[in-house]
């Protein structure tokens, strides 16, 4: 059963490359991936808005270090239980695997704000798409200039990055929460999030894979903010996010990687 | 008979351009004797571009009696074969060693050039495991911005990898090769000539051009400080004059990085994102630095994700 999950996903990588250099031929801020084919195959047959009321995404125009993209998505309304955001999809149209990242949000995320930084391996759009909890899509987007985040060198200190795999860390602002209101949190992961496309011509050995998938942050056993993550996070995940305690407890982190491998973390929340 | 001629002249014009290719080149290269026996060529403070052709950094090489130790083989395979070219215009001794200070492109892409029997390529022990894993990156950006093609034989991996330090006699003279903990890269290489006590640092130090992070913010520091107890009378940097005095310019490069550290630190400390810390700090260096823009919030940003986990 891996043997077809493995080739499908290298198929997809070629064809996210194709499409990538089929981009690259095209001139300016060009749409033909998303228009033709990651659309569809995201959202089959469904409305999306291009609206200024729901989100804003703020990515650089130029970026720095391609593999590191600071990239931060901001709602414009709070999460109630009548009006929220459902869930955040991240899709980078010439990245070779387009699907970077989904959130999955909730009334207790108090706002569906989002910061991480991402690996941006061409010219490309960089899109947002929310979900409401009427099941309404709405998407912001922007354009970014960089190349080759994904096949970028790994972190030169890789062996520091490995021994400190799986560590976590919280931080807030300041030493207490405030209760009812959203709070912002930061969350860090050590991982060196390996693309698995640090392909070694010279020895002939691929640096195999291995990423976060999922992380999962629940406050008192009530789900914060679940996020599936594919190889666009740069190493060292690290999340920004909202959370709207009601009263003391304990904020929970939950990750996991491709390989297996599982991570936990948590800390005290005191008002 | 057709096909045969035209494939002929197809290799009698391809080695005519190289030809006269290369001695256009091989014109360009200026070189400039630092002390008795060392030959350095001074680079451009410029972004590698098709224009450059990537040759951008201090390269050049030492002679003693017996044996010519080649430093840094230049930003692209033409450059190789130019300071190949030069080298034996100056000397007839063979050439025994080609020192790779580090992976950047800067350094190695003449590597070929050299590849002969009889010559042994020195580097950190960390060189090839770099080399290989940037290979496929770096031909890439090759093709797209410096305009010529690579192949995975270019990159020639160092047959002896130093893991401590290494001594080569070239007859004479004395070369103490020494590798270096992550700073500019993980693999960093310095050279010391016992005979002119010329410290040759590749780009451990940065002169006029912006020190690029492309390792360990904490890690360049700390060598900083082991640098300079060397008992040499001068230096050659990877980036700017071909010359310069030792340790007065390890300053420029030292100050550089100690702000970004300080600041990122209470960036860190106060609670700031990445994208503050790259917007804010250290815009007031701006005027010491060429290149800044190019690389400085660059090199915030790989510090911050550095510096944000030092104290686990």
């Amino acid at each position: 059963m891996k043997i077809p999950v493995t080739s499908s996903r290298i198929l997809m990588i070629i064809a996210g490359l194709l499409l990538a250099s089929q981009a690259l031929r095209a001139e300016g801020e060009d749409e033909t991936a998303w228009n033709t084919t990651l659309k569809q195959q995201f959202f089959p047959n469904r409305a999306i808005e291009e609206d200024q009321q729901t989100l804003e995404i703020t990515a650089p125009y130029r970026a720095e270090d391609p593999a590191l993209v600071p990239l931060q998505i901001t709602s414009k309304f709070p999460q109630t239980k009548e009006n929220f955001i459902k869930n955040i999809t991240v899709i980078i149209d010439n990245n070779p695997v387009p699907f970077s990242a989904s959130f999955d949000f909730t009334p207790e995320s108090g706002k569906a704000d989002i910061a991480t930084r991402m690996r941006f391996n061409a010219y490309t759009h960089v899109r947002a798409i929310a979900e409401t909890n009427d099941g309404k899509l709405h998407m912001a987007k922007a354009f970014v200039k960089a190349s080759g985040g994904c096949s970028a060198p790994i972190g030169t200190d890789l062996e520091a990055a490995k021994a400190r795999m799986g560590k976590m860390k919280f931080r807030f602002d300041g030493d207490k929460a405030t209760l009812g209101q959203p709070n912002p949190v930061q969350l860090l992961i050590s991982h060196p999030n390996i693309t698995g496309m640090q392909m070694d011509q010279i020895s002939r050995m691929v640096q195999p894979a291995h990423y976060v998938t999922e992380v999962k942050v629940s406050f008192e056993g009530k789900a914060v903010m679940t996020t599936k993550t594919d190889i666009a996070i740069s190493a060292d995940p690290n999340l920004r996010f909202y959370f709207a305690p009601d009263k003391a407890g304990e904020l929970k982190a939950e990750v996991k990687d491709n390989l297996g491998n599982t991570y936990s973390a948590s800390q005290a929340v005191t008002p | 008979m057709i096909l045969l001629a035209s494939r002929y002249l197809i290799w009698v014009f391809a080695l005519f351009m190289l030809m006269s290719w290369d001695q256009a080149t091989a014109e360009e290269l200026s070189l400039k004797e630092i002390a008795t026996g060392v030959y350095v060529h001074q680079g451009v403070h410029q972004l590698p571009n098709q224009h450059n052709r990537g040759e951008i950094a201090n390269i050049g090489f030492i002679i003693g009696e017996h044996c010519i130790a080649v430093i840094d083989s230049g930003g692209s395979p033409y450059q190789g074969f130019a300071l190949k070219q030069q080298i034996g215009k100056h000397s007839q001794i063979p050439i025994c060693y080609v020192i790779n200070t580090h992976v950047h492109p800067d350094h190695i892409y003449g590597n070929l050039a050299f590849k002969a029997v009889g010559v042994s390529f020195v580097g950190h022990h960390k060189l090839t495991q770099a080399m290989a894993l940037r290979a496929p990156f770096y031909r890439e950006k090759a093709h797209s911005e410096l305009g010529f093609a690579l192949s995975p034989e270019h990159f020639v991996p160092p047959d002896q990898p130093v893991k401590d330090t290494l001594e080569l006699d070239l007859g004479g003279r004395t070369l103490r090769v020494t590798a270096h903990p992550t700073a500019h890269t993980d693999n960093d290489l310095s050279i010391f000539d016992t005979q002119t006590e010329t410290l040759w640092l590749g780009d451990l130090l940065f002169m006029g051009h912006v020190p690029v992070v492309d390792g360990s913010l904490n890690g360049w520091l700390s060598e900083i400080e082991k640098l300079r107890k060397i008992g040499a009378k001068q230096v050659v940097p990877g980036h700017g004059p071909v010359v310069a005095a030792w340790p007065l310019a390890l300053m420029g490069e030292e100050n550089y990085l100690k702000r970004l550290q300080t600041e990122i630190r209470a960036a860190i400390k106060a609670g700031k994102t990445i994208e503050q810390a790259m917007n804010e700090i250290g815009q007031s260096m701006r005027p010491d630095w060429q290149l800044f823009d190019d690389f400085h919030k660059r090199n915030i940003a790989t510090a911050f994700a550095e510096l944000e986990w030092e104290d686990d």
